[in-house]
């Protein structure tokens, strides 16, 4: 029982201590030129939907769920948007190359087509980022018509 | 008490210290990787002056660009591992060939042959990466934007070795990649339709 006790005060102020661990925030007020709703104008509907489901983790701005102020589920973030953002940041759109930007949308295209993106362990919690059948077919068809006006 | 309280407070900052040691940890990991690939460039150049005049002969034969060179043999190599259907070594070769491609010598270009340079092997690197770590459906797909990449290098760079750019109509609206054999064995099919192709063009 009383290494029970122990145990359990242990992981407690262990629980405590990381709370004092610092977290870098993915947080910008503006909107870069460069951003891929602003260069591409892109309609409303569309926008909404990319802005819910994906700008979490590929743009310089998070809207950070409560939770991220608990430890370790904010490191948990940080690491994927780092790696969201490093993969693809749609807040610098304009600065890829053409060639690039054609790689970026066929992987758009088809991370959505398989359901890989957004990610599950996302879209538990965030439940208004999941996409539709018909969500996923205007965005596919937009990005698709988007990558061919690229060709 | 007092010392109750001296404990508590000795566990948290261990605690916490240890919390931003993992973190570190990682960082760290990635350096190590890094530094990994550094070691592996530093061995192969090593390799290089071991057999310095030979490599001195054959750029000369070849009009300078060994490190092209280098990027096609790899490009090759992965090409085979996807004709062959194996998903391991295609990622083992992506891998390799990444760190080919970043490591390209554009300073003979012209400035605008090498943001040409540049813009394409930033995207084969992205390419090249992903083969590295998917599975061999995507791989392909990589496979496929890759090749195009290879082919704007080599209209830029040459070649050394006769190569044949082959087209297969059935893969994702029209395919093609590149082989240094005539003959077609198709890397986005494998076994299952290993001779789907032809020859569109031939590049010398």
């Amino acid at each position: 029982m009383k290494i029970v006790k122990i145990i359990a005060l242990i992981l407690l102020v262990g629980f405590v201590g990381i709370q004092f661990v610092p977290t870098d925030l993915n947080q910008s007020d503006t909107v870069p030129k460069t951003d891929f709703l602003l260069v591409n104008n892109t309609q409303e509907n569309i926008s909404a939907l990319l802005q819910e489901s994906c700008y979490d983790c590929h743009s310089n701005n998070t809207e950070y769920p409560w939770y991220n102020k608990v430890q370790p589920v904010a490191w948990y973030l940080e690491d994927h948007i780092q790696e969201g953002k490093d993969e693809l940041n749609f807040n610098e759109w304009a600065e890829y190359s053409d060639r690039r930007k054609n790689s970026k949308l066929r992987s758009i295209i088809s991370q959505i087509e398989e359901d890989k993106m957004p990610l599950d362990s996302y879209t538990l919690i965030h439940k208004d980022a999941i996409l539709s059948d018909e969500d996923k077919r205007v965005i596919i068809d937009y990005m698709t018509a988007l990558k061919d006006s690229l060709e | 008490m007092k010392k109750v309280r001296l404990t508590t407070i000795m566990v948290m900052a261990f605690i916490s210290l240890s919390a931003m040691y993992c973190k570190d940890a990682k960082t760290e990991n990635s350096t190590n990787s890094e530094m990994i690939t550094e070691e592996d460039h530093s061995k192969m150049n090593h390799d290089n002056s071991d057999g310095h005049h030979d490599v001195d002969k054959k750029e000369m034969a070849m009009n300078g660009d060994g490190n092209s060179q280098t990027i096609l043999n790899d490009y090759f190599n992965l090409k085979d591992a996807l004709v062959a259907d194996d998903n391991a070594k295609a990622k083992e070769l992506g891998a390799t060939l990444a760190t080919s491609l970043g490591k390209l010598d554009i300073s003979k270009y012209t400035d605008a042959q090498q943001s040409e340079l540049k813009d394409i092997m930033e995207d084969a690197i992205e390419h090249a990466e992903h083969i590295s770590e998917s599975d061999i459906k995507h791989q392909r797909e990589h496979f496929k934007v890759l090749s195009k990449d290879v082919t704007d290098m080599v209209a830029i760079t040459g070649t050394q070795v006769k190569l044949y750019e082959q087209f297969c109509p059935m893969y994702d609206g029209g395919t093609a990649w590149l082989s240094t054999k005539e003959e077609i064995r198709n890397p986005y099919y494998g076994s299952q339709m290993l001779k789907c192709g032809k020859v569109q063009r031939e590049i010398n």
